[in-house]
């Protein structure tokens, strides 16, 4: 008999559900954040997608229908370009906005926090991000930095403070943060739609909410890879100070994943990885933080998955140490069959088809790759297929393969 | 000495007084040129300790960081020739290719060619293929290093070394590639010599090619 969407919907969520918390699902699920490929493999380009919501959604069905991923990102990461253009975002360069039509986002390092600014940021961030950051990311916000500071209001402080609503740079900046927040509300409506739509089909949403580790959310766009590396070494105590405080913010990022059908709080990891850091780094650094903020969301009712984007082998050893069965680690670079060894009975495991394998592989050479996946880190549960990173450019007939393959020989008996 | 204390400060992450040496050094005399000197002992002791994994990102940065500041005190006060260079061992041609701007793992690469006495003509990021080869055309270099961290990196870098071919200029360059997606079988789809895991092995394969160790 068919099963109806309702059906399927249960079985999917259950079975994702039971690979991230160490249960043996019926088989290995299969899903992943995807970018390009997914709006290539209709014939759209990224660039298309960013503007035009409707035809990002499109394309998302087709991706959908085709593949049946077992929960779906859909539209999410193909970012509104219509506000982004508004706002005149300085951190990023996007198709369209120094990049060629069909190539994916990228991030422009830089400063965008002051070595001397630390104490400003860990004494009100509020303000800092208001007075600091919004003008220096966004041009259209550029009146931001006369914005008053919120904590003197009270008594009579407010008679001085709200004259600088007088001043026409913040009024101007004020009514752009007005036009933007209209722009971004038609994106989000798009994204609210697209999930409701799949829902309907039969698929649940892969994401409740994102979030950053606590010494990402510094060293991406506050003080850049290279400030905070100095930082480490030139003012640990600071950044110890400020890393306090961004690790209630990854917290907060996160915890609106709970209650979602799907409760998965993904954290996107970017400069803990091998290379960065040294182990004495790491540990006085990064993980700390990272743990503090991952049992910050299981107690919110979050599965975090620690999405892994370099290689993160010499960092297990720490990787054990988290709430059992309520975190997936998804591994680009990695020793899987260490990885699984180490984190069997405490935490799921996702991803490691290689991008490059995608692109320049045969179905017959991806299939392979799944199969002693499937075996090595498959093997009772636990287990989720995805590549190693965000999938961009690939060969539709690999990513098929990677797909049928897993259905057919990820199911447990 | 004082040139010695002023490379041990260096090397082991002692900015402060490292640039107090420096200022000291500098008024009392002492040629700007052996500060300067002192700056490069120090970053080749940072590169060796990068290459056996007991220094990382952190210490590449603030060594640069420190170098910077010294030389902006002695510069001014060099009269005449500055210091004759050491002859370099090597040129190489470095940048991410077009449609990339990722530059952290390229610019690593290039300190560490750097500091190991090689000439190293960085162009930067999002490098079209005409570019490398206008530059290969122009120095002539033993050595070029292709990075990407995106997958469109590999189907570039492939562009990259065909255009490197038809300018006739393929059989005078090794070329070493190396990013996120990259592995050996990357290298022979792209048709480069070899890929490098990281910025020590950049140097090993340099120092090979270049016939040492």
């Amino acid at each position: 008999m068919k099963k109806s969407p309702e059906e399927l919907y249960q079985e999917r969520v259950k079975r994702v559900l039971d690979a991230c918390t160490g249960k043996v699902p019926d088989r290995v699920p299969i899903m992943g954040p995807y970018e390009l490929f997914v709006y290539n493999y209709a014939g759209v380009t990224i660039k298309e997608a960013m503007n035009d919501y409707a035809l990002a959604r499109r394309a998302c069905h087709k991706f959908l229908g085709d593949f049946q991923p077992d929960a779906d990102f859909g539209p999410v990461l193909a970012y509104p370009a219509q506000p982004m253009e508004f706002l005149g975002v300085k951190w990023f360069k996007w198709a369209g906005h120094g990049l060629g039509d069909n190539i994916m986002y990228q991030f422009v390092e830089g400063e965008y926090m002051k070595a001397e600014e630390y104490d400003e940021f860990i004494y009100d961030p509020s303000h800092f991000m208001a007075t600091k950051w919004l003008p220096r990311s966004f041009k259209a916000l550029e009146g931001f930095a006369g914005f008053p500071p919120m904590r003197l209001m009270m008594w009579f402080g407010w008679t001085g403070l709200l004259t600088a609503f007088a001043n026409p740079e913040l009024q101007q900046a004020l009514q752009n943060a007005i036009k933007a927040g209209k722009q971004l509300s038609r994106w989000f409506a798009s994204l609210g739609r697209y999930t409701q739509e799949i829902k309907r089909k039969g698929f649940p949403l892969a994401y409740g909410a994102f979030s950053w580790p606590p010494f990402d959310i510094i060293g991406d766009t506050l003080r850049g890879t290279r400030g905070i590396m100095s930082d480490m070494i030139r003012r640990p105590d600071k950044l110890l100070k400020a890393l306090e405080i961004t690790t209630q913010l990854c917290i907060e990022y996160g915890s609106a994943a709970a209650g979602a059908d799907l409760p998965l709080t993904w954290i996107w990891m970017h400069k803990g990885s091998e290379g960065f850091m040294s182990d004495e780094q790491y540990k006085t650094f990064y993980w700390p933080f990272l743990k503090r903020a991952i049992e910050g969301l299981v107690e919110r009712g979050c599965i975090v998955v620690i999405y892994c984007e370099g290689n993160d082998t010499p960092r297990l050893k720490y990787f054990v140490d988290v709430p059992k069965g309520k975190v997936v680690y998804h591994f680009a670079t990695m020793d899987m069959a260490k990885a699984k060894e180490m984190l069997k009975g405490v935490a799921a495991i996702s991803g490691n088809v290689p991008n490059r394998l995608l692109l320049t592989g045969t179905p017959d050479d991806v299939k392979a790759y799944c199969k002693w996946l499937i075996d090595t880190v498959g093997k009772d549960g636990g287990y989720i297929m995805d590549t190693s990173a965000l999938l961009d450019e690939a060969k539709p007939e690999n990513v098929k393969a990677m797909f049928e393959f897993t259905r057919e020989y990820g199911v447990y008996h | 000495m004082t040139k010695e204390k002023l490379v041990d400060a260096i090397a082991n992450m002692r900015d402060q007084e490292a640039i107090q040496l420096a200022r000291q050094m500098l008024d009392a005399g002492v040629d700007p040129r052996v500060v300067l000197e002192a700056g490069h002992e120090a970053m080749a002791i940072v590169g060796e300790r990068y290459e056996r994994k007991e220094y990382y990102l952190p210490e590449l940065v603030v060594a640069g960081e420190i170098l910077k500041e010294i030389a902006e005190l002695a510069k001014p006060k060099i009269r005449g020739e500055a210091a004759a260079q050491a002859k370099p061992r090597g040129k190489v041609v470095i940048g991410t290719v077009e449609g990339d701007i990722h530059d952290i793992g390229k610019d690593i690469v290039a300190f560490m060619l750097e500091v190991n006495n090689y000439q190293v003509f960085d162009l930067g990021v999002d490098v079209p293929a005409s570019k490398f080869v206008d530059k290969i055309r122009e120095v002539n270099p033993e050595i070029v290093g292709m990075s990407g961290f995106l997958t469109l990196a590999l189907d570039q870098m492939r562009l990259t070394v065909e255009a490197i071919k038809e300018a006739g200029l393929r059989d005078q360059v090794k070329i070493m590639i190396g990013g996120a997606p990259m592995d050996d079988d990357a290298a022979k789809y792209i048709g480069a010599d070899a890929y490098g895991e990281d910025a020590a092995a950049a140097v090993k394969l340099a120092n090979q090619w270049t016939g040492g160790n």
